[in-house]
């Protein structure tokens, strides 16, 4: 295991940050953090690289006793969501920055910085100041700079929460590949699940101080381990007695099929390629969400006002809903 | 920032009238009475004699003027140093760390600016003086004076000033924020090597431009410095005091030459000032 934390706790006055947080992150893999702002996530990370001090428990890195070791005796690499460039220096010196403070030789340094530029895809602006960079560069840039110094670790505070959109996926993808080419222990921190299922190996989803679970993308959206986990991985509905995923919901424009509930349609929007209906169903105090591809709702012909007949999915993720107040 | 000449490209007679009142309360007020002493300045030395820079030079060249702009120059000099260490450290305090009194601490600093010089000088008496106050006995028996002496100039200077360095560090302190210092000592850069590599660029400009205000104020400070010095030709006398002690003595063109020396430097300071702005919005 790379990253051993146990038993971490954090409060900040009256508030819990943290509560006896235990978990292991093992070597060479990609973990997301995830959760809702404020949750604690960050303060998690920041503890991990030593930024931020922990109020109990310890924190082991590549088998070593990291609680007491101040950040530069961790040999981690941190990228900040505002990128925390060292705007005075050229892009090549803020990657060098690290290799200088080791003393390494200079000819080494030259080429190390060289190799890593060219990762990053930032060669041609070696001689640049950060000023002159766009966000998504400057972001490439604090990864290089903290690749640079062969961390054991490499932690990731929201590291594209500060980009816009087509930047950001850009670099989602950018960062797996580069992930599958180092294979550094990479943890990084978003509240975007969107982000933690596209790019994680394995995903802790932490709210309000505590970890709600740990598992794959694939276990986490597949067998949440609770109405929390279930909802904060994507939208959630209500059919019948329990709660599904809104494309989970089989829709037909007959009725017969067994267990089906029978509803009219009393919105119908439209999104790119997906058309979210929202169904009044017969007996439900609040209505259920259908999302259908654009092609099926041609196909099926709903619209505001349709009669239709729901039912979940075969092999639909279904959690039971626990109170029983359906009207 | 938007540009607001743009915006103000309208002349009706209120600008006018503005105008108007602000040349007329910077003439009365500060053109004017500079203009006097200037004037002055270069006035010839006897009914006669030729008026203009070799007047003015030969006033600066007696022996006790020099003494009086050298002691000057080396106060200064000594007391925007130790302000210049002092306010880095209380700066990087200030913003940096969290202790209790961290903001009775923030508003003592101001105190210098907001308490008369004089009071300052006094104070330092009370507490420094031989025989009295609270170190004076001490300081007495390992040798050490200060009252009356060029040390006591320098911390009364200090005071003074201290807080004109701070408060230009402090605001870009806080501005700059933390994460890059946080990058740096997660790439392995100690306390020092951060303060140096990454800190220090980054707040040079302001400890500059402090550097440069708590220098032009260091060469003219008078009240405190006048309480703490014995005031005498060749024994304590700054520039400032020359000044009121020739003026008093009816010597009054050899306080005017001095006088004129003090300007010229607190201009060639605005100008350096100014210049560092550019610079630093570039």
């Amino acid at each position: 295991m790379s990253i051993e934390v146990r038993g971490v706790g954090k409060r900040y006055g009256d508030f819990v940050a943290l509560d006896d947080i235990n978990v292991s992150l093992p070597t060479g893999q990609l973990t997301a953090l995830l959760g809702p702002s404020g949750g604690g996530k960050s303060t998690l990370l920041r503890i991990i690289a030593g930024l931020e001090s922990t109020d109990g428990g310890s924190v082991e890195i590549e088998g070593t006793d990291a609680t007491k070791l101040p950040p530069q005796k961790r040999n981690v690499g941190f990228v900040f969501q505002h990128y925390a460039v060292f705007k005075h220096m050229t892009v090549a010196k803020n990657v060098a920055f690290g290799l200088e403070i080791r003393k390494r030789p200079k000819a080494e340094v030259k080429a190390k910085v060289a190799e890593l530029l060219e990762l990053v895809h930032l060669s041609q602006f070696a001689h640049r100041l950060p000023s002159q960079l766009s966000g998504g560069q400057r972001q490439r840039l604090a990864l290089a700079r903290a690749l640079a110094v062969e961390p054991s670790v490499l932690l990731l505070d929201e590291p594209f929460g500060a980009l816009d959109a087509k930047v950001r996926k850009e670099l989602r993808d950018w960062l797996r590949r580069l992930h599958d080419e180092v294979h550094v222990t990479t943890v990084f921190v978003t509240h975007d699940q969107e982000e933690a299922l596209e790019v994680a190996d394995e995903i802790v989803v932490i709210n309000e101080g505590r970890i709600e679970q740990i598992g794959t993308p694939d276990q986490l959206y597949d067998e949440p381990a609770n109405d929390f986990v279930m909802s904060f991985l994507g939208e959630v509905t209500r059919l019948g007695g329990v709660r599904l995923r809104p494309h989970d919901i089989d829709l037909s424009t007959t009725p017969g099929a067994p267990e089906s509930h029978a509803g009219v349609v009393v919105r119908s929007l439209r999104v790119g390629f997906e058309v979210r209906l929202t169904v009044e169903v017969e007996g439900h105090a609040e209505p259920t969400l259908v999302v259908l591809s654009r092609t099926h709702a041609r196909a099926l012909d709903v619209d505001a006002g349709s009669r239709v007949w729901l039912r979940p999915t075969t092999g639909a993720t279904a959690v039971p809903v626990l109170d029983v107040a359906t009207a | 920032m938007a540009d607001t000449r743009q915006i103000r490209a309208r002349k009706g007679p209120v600008t006018y009238f503005l105008r108007f009142f602000v040349i007329a309360y910077l003439a009365v007020l500060v053109i004017w009475p500079l203009w006097e002493v200037t004037s002055r300045t270069f006035a010839p030395t006897e009914r006669g004699a030729e008026a203009g820079v070799a007047a003015f030079l030969e006033r600066l060249q007696e022996p006790s003027v020099s003494y009086a702009f050298g002691l000057t120059a080396t106060v200064a000099f000594w007391a925007v140093l130790i302000n210049t260490a002092f306010g880095v450290g209380i700066s990087l305090l200030i913003t940096r760390y969290r202790f209790p009194g961290r903001r009775i601490l923030s508003v003592l600093i101001d105190l210098p600016m907001s308490v008369s010089p004089v009071v300052v000088g006094l104070a330092l008496v009370l507490a420094y003086s031989t025989g009295q106050g609270w170190f004076g006995e001490a300081l007495e028996e390992v040798g050490i004076f200060i009252i009356g002496t060029t040390p006591g100039l320098i911390m009364a200077t200090a005071f003074v000033s201290l807080p004109l360095v701070i408060r230009e560090i402090v605001p870009v302190l806080e501005e700059i924020g933390t994460d890059a210092e946080m990058a740096a000592s997660s790439l392995g850069a100690n306390g020092w090597q951060t303060f140096r590599r990454i800190t220090l660029p980054s707040i040079k400009w302001a400890v500059v431009y402090g550097v440069v205000l708590s220098m032009a104020r260091s060469l003219g400070e008078f009240g405190a410095v006048k309480i703490v010095s014995p005031g005498a030709e060749f024994r304590g006398e700054t520039a400032t005091i020359l000044i009121q002690n020739r003026y008093t003595n009816y010597e009054e063109p050899t306080a005017y030459a001095a006088a004129f020396v003090l300007v010229l430097a607190s201009v060639l300071a605005l100008v350096v000032v100014s210049l560092i702005r550019k610079e630093d919005h570039a």
